[in-house]
């Protein structure tokens, strides 16, 4: 494929940053998400090996998405295969969390 | 738990969106607090830790910690023996130890051999001495680019090499990080270590800047 000799240039890709310091999470769920994971492997509850193959799978599922978008579902996918929790409780408690917002005046912490 | 409406200026109801004054959370957030939720509750994570993981990456970790080991490289050549032996024990020797256990590679710029350093997989990265990698890092075209075109990628960050330069690029594993170590500026015999440390910037110890000059 003579096509991919040379790549887009990094430099016109929109939000792409190359130099200096940048905040390493744009939202505080992708550090929620980041820790949550670093925690887990601390517990002892998967392998950083399996962390990684999980991301890789993700990363290379064909979905383009944002990089901790993958992140969060390679996480969601690696709990429910441990079994730490089911797909089906995700959900739920994910409808949870909507319905908690929509009840709770703006400004006030949201709490199930 | 309070159900009182705020909604007092006659909107139709029944579609979430149209209530009015109270919150929304984007689906990512709500993903991510139904995960933790679900685990703290069943006790595999705690929010506290959760928390310390936070700060600690954002404030302790970061790529200071490289730019220590980068100088201290230029000034003490034992230590640069030591980092081309056993990059893990120097690095570690510093107070720098990964919580992935992974195995640190130091590896050195020189006059006829620039080195850059990709994660094609996914996104290794040497957490203990960079801290969390830059947007860039982690985006599919500088992953591909970086094997198939190494000086093209070089180009984008601003960098040209003499000829005579090969660029060595170097693919991250979850078992093996590697560190860049930048040459040393001209002009900076008269520098201690804090302050050349100063001239080691992020994408120096990735390969794709330069150290800094003095100014």
């Amino acid at each position: 494929m003579p096509e991919c000799k040379s790549g887009p240039e990094l430099r016109q890709l929109p939000d792409m940053v190359l130099d200096g310091d940048e905040p390493v999470f744009n939202e505080p769920w992708e550090a929620q998400a980041f820790a949550m994971t670093v925690s887990l492997y601390e517990k002892g509850q998967f392998t950083w090996d399996e962390w990684a193959s999980a991301l890789t799978a993700e990363i290379h599922s064909g979905e383009i998405r944002d990089y901790y978008r993958h992140w969060l579902i390679a996480l969601e996918k690696l709990v429910t295969a441990k079994n730490l929790t089911s797909a089906g409780a995700l959900n739920q408690r994910e409808q949870d969390w909507h319905d908690a917002a929509a009840r709770t005046p703006h400004g006030e912490p949201i709490e199930l | 738990m309070s159900e009182h409406h705020n909604d007092t200026h006659g909107h139709a109801h029944g579609h979430s969106h149209d209530h009015g004054d109270n919150s929304h959370l984007d689906e990512m957030d709500a993903r991510v607090r139904a995960l933790e939720s679900l685990l703290v509750e069943k006790g595999y994570v705690e929010s506290a830790a959760i928390d310390e993981i936070i700060q600690t990456y954002e404030t302790k970790i970061g790529p200071r910690n490289g730019a220590h080991v980068v100088a201290k490289a230029w000034t003490e050549p034992e230590f640069a023996q030591r980092l081309k032996d056993d990059a893990t024990a120097a690095i570690h020797s510093l107070g720098y130890t990964s919580r992935q256990g992974e195995h640190m590679e130091a590896v050195f710029n020189s006059d006829d051999t620039h080195h850059l350093v990709v994660c094609t997989l996914c996104s290794c990265y040497p957490w203990s001495v960079l801290g969390l990698p830059p947007t860039w890092y982690k985006s599919p075209p500088f992953r591909s680019k970086a094997v198939i075109d190494p000086r093209g990628v070089l180009a984008d960050f601003g960098i040209k090499l003499p000829d005579n330069v090969a660029v060595e690029v170097h693919d991250s594993t979850a078992e093996t990080r590697y560190l860049v170590i930048p040459q040393r500026p001209a002009g900076t015999g008269g520098l201690n270590a804090d302050q050349l440390a100063d001239l080691v910037n992020r994408n120096s110890m990735i390969g794709t800047a330069f150290a800094d000059n003095p100014a």
